[in-house]
């Protein structure tokens, strides 16, 4: 920013006409169309070309930044093998293929995606879906092949994003689809039921004679039927498999109450002796089934499922019998030879063998600069070519290496089972017990009088299933999730805001999580460099790979050039060397021109630059520490127990002791496995851990951790395997989210007493062998109604209170 | 009394046409994606340049054909 400001008219921004970013310069452009790089200008001219510019129309600014554009390769979409596995279905000639398109973000994303058979003829048909960001598309075989239609979006800045993990997703969809079925189901019989239970409600006297009571009766029956064996069944499936590991969940004294419920109303229509409690029973399906939908809120756009798989290319260039062919990833072999591109990732341990490597380790250690490889060195997986072209020899495969072993471990096989030790469940085991004894109880009381003794064992049971109990918790945690997504941070499902309200301790990572990705934060003070200056600095600070040394680079986007004699850098001091016989120096106050520092106004670290003796002035590099982090750190510090973990070196350590205290545990040089393995020996010591970090060498910790939270610029982003992506925006409000956990948790547990207090009133009726009809069918919706409006209110004024809402 | 279970019955065969309805439309997956057609529904006030206006609607409207055919 500070630079581009002689290039403008004070005071007027431009803004890119494609994307809406700013400007740097108004020489990229079209008519009156400014354009931030020439890749915005391309993507403009396409949908120009084309007469599609409704695009431009129907939102501001809509585009994609093209600026970090890097040409992908997208050769190996040509693989049979690989096609097969990407595409829905073929027939031959049209193929139908879905891909996930994270950068959809407004409407012109949905217009031009649902348009691209006006840009090339081939597509036939192409529907977006805005919340699950993934567009359908079917092209004729004939006049487009699948890596063309790839090309096409990614030219027009939607690049899908390719990987082999999206046919799970289905499974999910059709569980929902078959939830609204039986809600529906449910619904309709509750509703039925509870008109033609009516007269039986107002007591109308000529009824009990009636034909109509017996057509009613058998009618109820056959609108019951289906809500007891086909919406009630997930129920029964729940509590047998409980059981079967002899536990009582929730859904045992739930199944119990239905079963009860609708025998003793087969018995009572069928013998004629009575009306029954179908209406209660559909009523309780019902309002469970509901429940569940909060349950199984989820967010269909993110992805907390990723493994290592999804953040290598699915397949690479390899070299056999000297032709390059492409391979699918998960098929490479010991020894195979692969072709390494620019930017794209070692997908497996390998040795150099040909070509130059610069490997960006970033997505591994969080060290982002380049590491030279020469010939015969060892190559990690994860590492990026920066750079030409390289050929490296696999050695192990890629389930085998060294960051891929990380899924090897335990923490990954570990499948997802509802938490059996969740409150609810806690709860329930007693509640059944009391339960069932107090029916017992009322049965042996009426003993020698058999039908009062049946009505008061049966309408114990029936009074006393726990559907408030049931439904307090979805509604409760289901809501919470809500609002925690209104503030940017998306959780997997409702046990992860339970699992939170118990969290002993934070671990934090460092790169990207305390730190703020990408945000320039240099600045120079002082006369303004000239061109010649910016290449001496840049040339020297490149030869250092001190932290403050990039910052300084990366500001100054300018070609070096130059030799550098006599380079020398002193520790805690600076560097200096003499550059096209100049002689430059870089460092602290006192290294660059003797003078003592003075006592500093700001947290910004001063880097002072002379150039042949001459103070130019000075770098001011604010630490990238993201925003409020000292407060944030200083309030979790009072309840938690805080430690950070990171990958890179230790050079930040001092200025993170300010932040987090001198006591707590700071370990450096960490590799994904070390911090795995950290987070376990906490839990050995029973304390309950949150994770939060970023990158895919957290991926293992936050799989370990009881709650692992991986945080993003923006959730759509990449993301490692996680319970929880938070938004870096909403970090600060890191402490809320853990509180408004554990208010949730208070809230459950007053529902269950509001619920419990029902219960009792219902059994004060049903020992007595008195419990008509009526009153269960009012006490029953009403018990759970209140229960939900109770909870639903309350997680809302607390969330209010808190500003979460 | 036989008029009521005269009504009932035609109320209830048209409560199951409304079940049936239902069931329909979620297993179409009408529910599928609730936010995407209330954008798309303004899409088709577009504003056309003049060049190309005959061919290109002509164009369009085969192609709306295709896409709703291939929806069911």
């Amino acid at each position: 920013m500070i630079e581009t400001d002689k290039y403008m008219p004070a005071g007027v921004e431009l803004k890119c006409y494609h994307c809406g970013e700013d400007c740097d310069t108004d020489d990229i452009r079209i008519d009156d169309k400014v354009f931030c790089c020439n890749g915005c200008k391309t993507v403009y001219e396409i949908l120009d070309q084309n007469n599609l510019c409704t695009y431009y129309t129907l939102d501001e600014n809509p585009g994609i930044s093209q600026k970090k554009e890097i040409k992908r390769n997208y050769d190996f979409l040509d693989d049979p093998q690989l096609k097969e596995e990407l595409i829905d279905f073929t027939d031959g000639n049209t193929t139908k293929v879905t891909f996930s398109i994270p950068q959809m973000h407004c409407s012109s994303c949905i217009w031009i995606l649902e348009n691209l058979f006006k840009l090339n003829p081939g597509i036939k048909f192409s529907r977006a879906d805005f919340l699950k960001k993934i567009v359908t598309i079917q092209y004729s075989e004939k006049e487009i092949t699948l890596k063309e239609v790839v090309r096409l979006l990614d030219s027009i800045g939607y690049e899908p994003d390719l990987n082999l993990e999206g046919k799970q997703k289905e499974k999910t969809n059709s569980h929902n689809k078959k939830l609204a079925y039986k809600i529906g189901i449910a619904g309709f019989a509750f509703g039925n039921i509870m008109l033609f239970s009516f007269p039986e409600y107002l007591h109308v006297e000529s009824f009990s004679r009636d034909v109509l009571k017996e057509t009613f009766g058998y009618l109820n029956i056959l609108f019951a039927l289906p809500v007891f064996f086909y919406s009630a069944s997930e129920y029964f499936v729940s509590a047998y498999k409980g059981l079967k590991k002899k536990i009582v969940n929730i859904d045992v004294p739930v199944s119990l109450g239905i079963i009860v419920l609708f025998t003793r109303s087969l018995i009572e229509i069928l013998t004629n002796t009575g009306v029954g409690y179908l209406d209660s029973m559909t009523a309780l399906v019902f309002l469970l089934l509901v429940g569940r939908i909060f349950q199984n809120k989820t967010y269909d756009a993110l992805n907390f499922e990723r493994n290592y798989k999804s953040y290598f290319p699915i397949a690479v260039t390899i070299r056999k019998n000297g032709k390059e062919t492409t391979k699918p990833v998960g098929k490479l072999k010991v020894r195979d030879r692969i072709i390494i591109k620019n930017n794209e990732l070692v997908p497996a341990d390998s040795v150099l063998i040909n070509g130059r490597g610069f490997i960006d380790y970033s997505f591994v250690t969080g060290e982002s600069n380049p590491v030279e490889k020469v010939n015969g060195d060892l190559i990690y997986a994860g590492g990026k070519q920066v750079g030409g072209a390289i050929e490296v020899e696999t050695i192990k495969e890629v389930s085998q290496s060294y960051l891929t072993q990380l899924w090897n471990n335990e923490a990954f096989s570990k499948k997802y089972q509802s938490n059996i030790n969740s409150m609810v469940n806690v709860v329930s085991k007693y509640f059944t017990f009391v339960i069932l004894s107090i029916a017992t109880v009322a049965g042996i009381y009426w003993w020698p009088e058999s039908s009062i003794a049946f009505n008061a064992f049966t309408a114990v049971l029936i009074i006393a299933c726990p559907c408030a109990l049931a439904l307090s918790t979805p509604f409760t945690l289901g809501n919470s999730l809500r609002i925690y997504g209104k503030n940017k941070f998306y959780l997997k499902n409702t046990d992860v805001v339970e699992a939170m309200s118990e969290i002993t301790d934070i671990v934090f990572d460092k790169t990207g999580t305390l730190t703020e990705t990408g945000s320039s934060t240099v600045k120079f003070i002082g006369e303004p460099l000239t061109d010649e200056e910016k290449v001496l600095v840049k040339t020297l600070v490149r030869n250092s790979s001190h932290p403050l040394s990039n910052g300084i680079n990366e500001l100054f986007d300018i070609d070096v050039s130059g030799d550098v004699k006599d380079f020398k850098e002193i520790p805690a001091k600076g560097i200096e060397a003499v550059i096209n016989g100049k002689h430059v120096k870089i460092g602290s106050r006192m290294f660059v021109n003797h003078v003592q520092e003075e006592n500093k106004i700001d947290l910004s670290t001063r880097v002072f630059l002379s150039i042949d003796g001459n103070t130019r002035g000075y770098f001011a590099i604010k630490n990238s520490y993201r925003e409020n982090l000292d407060e944030i750190i200083k309030k979790l510090k009072r309840d938690y127990n805080l430690y950070l973990l990171s990958g890179d070196n230790d050079s930040e350590k001092p200025e993170l002791q300010k932040i987090f205290g001198e006591n707590t545990i700071m370990k450096f040089r960490q590799t994904p496995q070390a911090k795995l393995d950290f987070v376990k020996s906490l839990q050995q010591n029973g304390k309950k851990v949150l994770m939060i970090g970023d990158g895919l060498n957290d991926a293992g910790a936050l799989k370990q951790s009881d709650v692992g939270i991986s945080i993003s610029e923006n959730a759509n982003n990449f993301s490692p395997a996680c319970d929880g992506i938070l938004e870096s925006k909403s970090f600060g409000k890191l402490d809320e989210f853990i509180n408004f956990a554990k208010t949730s948790k208070r809230i459950i547990i007053a529902s269950f007493i509001i619920s419990f207090i029902y219960n009792l009133v219902g059994i004060y009726f049903a020992v007595q062998g008195t419990l008509s009809p009526v009153i269960a069918a009012i006490l029953m919706p009403l018990s759970s109604i209140s229960v939900v409006v109770f909870t639903t209110f309350t997680t809302n004024a607390f969330a209010k209170s808190k500003k979460l809402l | 009394m036989s008029v009521i279970l005269i009504l009932i019955g035609f109320s209830l065969s048209v409560a199951i046409l409304f079940l049936v309805l239902y069931l329909w439309a979620v297993k179409s997956g009408q529910y599928d994606d609730k936010y995407t057609p209330s954008v798309r529904i303004l899409f088709d006030d577009e504003i056309k340049d003049d060049r190309e206006k005959d061919k290109n609607g002509d164009a369009e409207k085969s192609a709306n054909k295709l896409n709703h055919n291939s929806i069911n």
